[in-house]
Formats: structure tokens, sequence, C-alpha cells
């Protein structure tokens, strides 16, 4: 990628031109505080690619359509807040026991219920976890930055193309409406992955040796699609040994495909004794507390920022716990993908929350006072 | 009747609200409120109303308020009335008030919930034609030819509005009623009207918005009187479903591009589509005129 121009983008912008850049022609939603701007930007937009934007009648008809729309062969994403993406649960259940690939973001602002639609926070980590119910996998993506949502847009639809897995963009109020340079390629120069044309002679849709591409209806392939327990054909069963096979099959995508799914990055000092591990809007805090920590105080301190939070990258967290005495985890909730670091962590390292629930972001100064605490 | 005869004296708004200035919608809430008088409770979903009854520490409105998740006005304002009734409170009227989106699009599904059960409340549509409250996206009561920020280009609705009057008639609910504040009289005496019957009671209240369809503050009251004029908008009430009698009869039919010419919403609609305007409220207007008693709505 030598041909880069920059750009000045808000960062719903950037969500929904990285998901055109990933060949999305397909958006249906609802408009909820503050997610809104994709929907008005891909209402602009789509038309100009040939695609079609479908403002619906509630939250829960954005996402039936957009799976609709991917079973008919089109790349779909839809948008939405808190409230929004608590009545899409159910639906992300379906797409994700139906194996429908589809993106779906979610902007968070600050909850519970109605909370302070225009305030940033991070609650819904959790919900994106957990939200529908049954034991099923999930892949959660939390940009930073302006720029890691149009890369990390990208990613989630080609991801979840790749896997025929939903995947949720959990971005936040602040990386949403912030405004910053994205370094966009020429056309054509970005690889996008595309689903292969390409049927092969004994596919069958719900295929447990590999992935199975979704081949859309209308294809010359007559199959069965359902939320129910389903053997290979998609036909359903309620045979004990397929429905736990067919779980199985359902976690083990994404176990198997797990260094692909999984981005972090690490910033500071080769061999730390304090690291933070954090996501989204608040790397940017930790980002600037990790300077003056280390730049400028030259203390043993480093970042690992998760841009993947789920499925929840172990094996970094579990070599970070190793090296470090202590790990500080910052979030704007009461403290929830904490309890992952702890348990990652196995004792080995200390592991502190540090929290911040009024609609405010964790400021630089406080991460920097509990690491000096700490070195005091 | 008058306002000066439905009045109740009670005036349960207070001033310095924060709705936009020219707002019709707050207009309509104080009058209807004095129509039906201090005992009531208000059931609000997200619309421009959950900011107008108050931002903190503020309060807009002097009596009970239940804010409601978007898609369960109608749902919660059954619960309300019927927790009320067990408790032995018949009085007090629960009022459950909503925007477009609140009726027309995301809560319909209650509201035709309650509807067909024919539960015993007030339910509200004040309808300003788009969610205004978020920045003027597209609802299903957008009328034909309108500009808003969600519709794919070229931004200019191709389709007509949904008639939320015949979908509530199809309910046969006891009351059902359309009004808007440029004739605050005709609204008032609804209302009273409204609150001796029992059952689900229904009101399309037209309210124009300045910021959203572009137009001047000052012309929220014109605006509200050309529809009318216009029988872009016709006053009107439906009795069980059956019965339709128009509450005023223009003396003489306002053309209705004097209507679009003051918002900037309709801005730029070429000839054919005023047209095809016209053509639609003529037809509908017709149509309302046929009516009669015992008749089927529409």
């Amino acid at each position: 990628m030598t041909e880069v121009k920059p750009v000045l983008m808000q960062g719903n912008v950037a969500c929904a031109e990285g998901a055109i850049t990933a060949g999305v022609r397909f958006y249906a939603g609802y408009p909820i505080t503050p997610s809104t701007e994709i929907a008005e930007h891909m209402a602009e937009r789509l038309p100009q690619v040939g695609g079609v934007f479908i403002q619906m009648e509630d939250e829960i008809a954005g996402i039936a359509a957009v799976i609709g729309a991917s079973v008919g062969g089109m790349r779909a994403l839809t948008a939405t807040s808190g409230p929004g993406f608590s009545l899409k649960q159910e639906n992300i259940g379906y797409a994700i026991m139906a194996e429908i690939p589809c993106v779906i973001v979610n902007v968070q602002r600050m909850g519970p219920s109605t909370g302070i639609p225009t305030a940033p926070a991070q609650g819904d980590v959790m919900q994106a976890r957990w939200g529908t119910h049954g034991d099923h996998p999930i892949v959660v993506f939390s940009p930073a930055s302006v720029y890691e949502t149009f890369y990390l847009t990208i990613a989630a639809v080609n991801l979840s193309q790749k896997l025929r897995q939903p995947v949720i963009l959990l971005m936040d109020e602040v990386v949403g409406h912030m405004r910053e340079k994205v370094l966009i390629p020429e056309v054509g120069k970005l690889l996008v992955e595309k689903a292969s044309d390409e049927i092969p002679p004994d596919w069958k849709p719900y295929d447990d040796k590999g992935l199975a591409p979704l081949v859309p209806f209308g294809s010359g392939h007559y199959y069965h699609v359902t939320g129910l327990f389903h053997d290979e054909s998609g036909f359903p069963s309620g045979d004990p040994a397929v429905v736990s096979r067919s779980l199985e099959r359902l976690h083990g995508k994404l176990e198997k495909y797990r260094h692909e799914v999984t981005f972090t990055s690490y910033i500071g000092h080769k061999e730390p004794r304090v690291a933070i591990v954090t996501y989204g809007c608040t790397v940017r805090s930790a980002r600037a507390a990790i300077k003056k920590a280390y730049w400028q105080n030259r203390w043993p301190v480093g970042l690992l920022s998760l841009q993947t939070i789920w499925p929840f990258p172990a094996k970094e967290v579990e070599a970070l716990a190793r090296q470090v005495e202590m790990i500080m985890v910052p979030e704007m909730n009461m403290g929830q993908l904490v309890g992952e670091v702890e348990r990652y962590s196995r004792g080995r390292a200390e592991v502190v929350p540090l929290n911040r629930y009024d609609g405010e972001m964790i400021t630089p100064d406080q991460i920097f006072d509990q690491l000096r605490r700490w070195f005091a | 009747m008058n306002l000066r005869e439905t009045d109740s004296g009670a005036e349960i708004l207070y001033s310095g609200h924060s709705a936009c200035p020219g707002c019709g919608a707050a207009l309509a809430v104080r009058y209807f409120s004095r129509a039906l008088g201090p005992d009531i409770v208000m059931v609000i979903t997200a619309c421009c109303w959950s900011i107008i009854a108050g931002g903190p520490p503020l309060t807009t409105l002097k009596c009970p308020i239940l804010h409601c998740p978007f898609p369960s006005a109608a749902s919660v304002g059954s619960g309300v009335k019927r927790g009320l009734e067990q408790k032995g409170n018949r009085d007090t009227t629960v009022v459950v008030l909503a925007g477009d989106g609140g009726t027309f699009d995301i809560g319909l599904q209650a509201l035709s919930g309650a509807a067909q059960r024919n539960e015993d409340f007030i339910f509200v549509c004040y309808d300003n034609e788009a969610y205004m409250n978020t920045g003027m996206q597209t609802s299903s009561a957008t009328p034909y030819g309108c500009h808003t920020n969600t519709l794919p280009l070229p931004r200019t609705k191709e389709r007509q509005k949904k008639e939320i009057m015949r979908i509530m008639a199809a309910h046969g609910i006891p009351y059902a009623a359309t009004a808007t504040v440029a004739f605050p009289d005709d609204l008032a005496q609804k209302f009273v009207k409204a609150r001796g019957i029992k059952g689900f009671r229904f009101f399309h209240l037209l309210i124009p918005c300045p910021p959203g369809w572009g137009a001047e503050s000052d012309e929220t009251i014109r605006l509200s009187r050309l529809a009318v004029e216009s029988c872009l908008f016709p006053l009107y009430e439906i009795r069980d479903g059956i019965t339709v009698e128009l509450t005023y009869r223009p003396p003489q039919k306002a053309p209705l591009e004097e209507y679009l010419a003051l918002q900037r919403r309709f801005s730029g609609l070429e000839r054919w589509q005023v047209e095809a305007l016209q053509h639609s409220v003529d037809r509908d207007w017709e149509r309302l005129l046929q009516q009669g008693e015992g008749a089927a709505p529409f």
C-alpha cells in the first residue's frame, strides 16, 4: 500500500466508508444517537456505488433485513447504539446459529437504558459477548481511533464472510464522533477478501470439514436455513450427537482461526513491571499516560491495547502477566473486561481496575496518578 | 364550546422549558393538559418531549411522568392504567405521549396491541413528520416529496405518508380524532370529549416543527392552519371505528403550494410532484366527505 491519501474524517463516517471499501452494498437500520451518522452517510453513499439503503421501522427490522440480504448474497451491515443493540440480540443469535455473515456496529453510549445518549461509555462489553441467549461464540472488535475504525470495519466484513459469523464492531461515542486523519489507500489497492464464487462439488451448507462458503439463495442450490439445531445439510435435528457437534463446530471455528481474529498491539518498555490493558477510546488516554511515564520518566511500563476484545486475547494477556507485577485495566464502566484479565493472569500479576462511569472519558492524568502511586 | 369553557384552569406546563422556539409540540401539550385537568399521568416515549419534559434539574410538567423505552409506549400505558385501577384509582387519566416514530414505526406493534385490547387510556401522537429530536431522519409519517437526512439520494421521500387514522379506525376503538395547534378550541374540545369516554382513545396531532421543516419559528400556527385549510390535514373524529364526523370544514380550500412554499424540506419539488401531492390531498378529502353516519370508515 504505497499510494495513500490522508483524509480528515469522522469516526462514524470512517466506519461507513470502511464498509463500502470492504464491499458492503446493503445497509438497513434505524436512527439512534450516537450512531446516526453511519446511517446518514450510507444513505448518501450507497446509491452512488450501486448499493441499497433502507431505513427500517425499528431496530429489530434493521438486523433482520441485513440477515436476509446476506443470505441473498450481499455484504451487509447495520449500526446502532445501546438500546437498539439490546433489541437486536435475538437476531444476532439467529445469525450465529444459522451462520450468516453480517456486521453489527454498536456505537456505545452511556447506559443502562436511555442513559445519556450523547455521552461515551464502554458498558456494552459483556452485552456484546453474552447479549443473545445460548452458549455462542462471538467476534467483537473495539477501535481506538478513526483510523482503526476504518480498518477494523474492513476486517470485520472480511472475517464475517470468511468465518460465516456475525462480527460486532464495538465503537464508542468518542471514536464515533471525533474527527481525525485517516490514510485511505487508492481504490483497488486495498486487499478485500472476496468470497469464492466457486462452489465446491460436494458442498454442504453446514459442512464441518473446514469453512463451507455461504452460497447465496438463487444460485441453484436449495438448502434450509434455520435457527433450530441442524445437521450439515441444514435440516433441523434434535439428535443429541448432532446438537453437541453443531455447537462445538460453531466454537471450533473461532478457536481454529483465533490468530486471524485476534488483533492487539503493545507499546512501551521491553521488560515492563507494570502494564495497562485497555481498549476503545480509553487506549488514547492510556497512550498519553504511557508517554509521560515511559518516555519522560523512564518507568518500566507498557500498554497492551486490544482491538479484539472477544474472543478474549487470552494468550497475550497470559504472556503479559508472566512479565509484570501489576496490570491496570482502565474501562469506562464499573469493571467488565477486568474480569477476563484477572482470569487469564492466573494470579501471576495483581490486576487493578480503574473505572469511570460518569459519562466522561478516563483522563491520562487519572491513569498516570495510578501509575505514580505504584512506583512511589 | 371554546377554550374558556373547556379550560380546567390547571396549568401543568411550566415556562422556561427546553423546546425549540416555535415548537408546536409544547403548545399542543399545554392545550390538552389544560383541557384534561390536573389529575393526569404522562407516559412519554423517546421523542422530542423526552427532552422538553425536563433536562435536570428542571421539570416542565407538573404531573407524574414515566419516560419509557422507545417501542413500548402503549404497553407501558396499559400497565400504568391497569395498575391504578387495581389499586382503586379510577379517576386519574393516563396519557401516553409519543412522536410519529414512536407511533407509526417502532411503537406500532404496542399501539395496535393496546388498541385491540381496548385499554383505557389516551394515546397522543404528536406528529412532526420525522425523527426531529435526533436531527430529522425519515419516519413512515414523513410525507411524499420531503427531504430528510436518511433518505437515499436524491434525498426525497418517494412514498406517501402512512395513514395512521385509517389503521386506528380499523381497530374499532371508541374514539379517534385529529387536531392541530392552530385550532385550540377544536383540540381542547376533543380532549374533553375523550376524557368522558372509556376505552382506547387515539389522537393524531399535526405538529409543525420550525427547525425540522425549515420554517421560521413564528410560522408554526400559520403552517398548522394552512395544513387544515388546504385539506391536507382535515379535522375530524371517528367513533367506534365507524362514524366519521368532520369538526371543521374550510370555507375555501387553500392551495397546497402556499403550505409547501413556507418549508425548506419541500424545496426543489417539481411541478408534477406538487400536482401529485395536490391530487392525493383532493382524493383523500373527497373520500372523507363521503363518509356518513353508519358508513364503513374510509
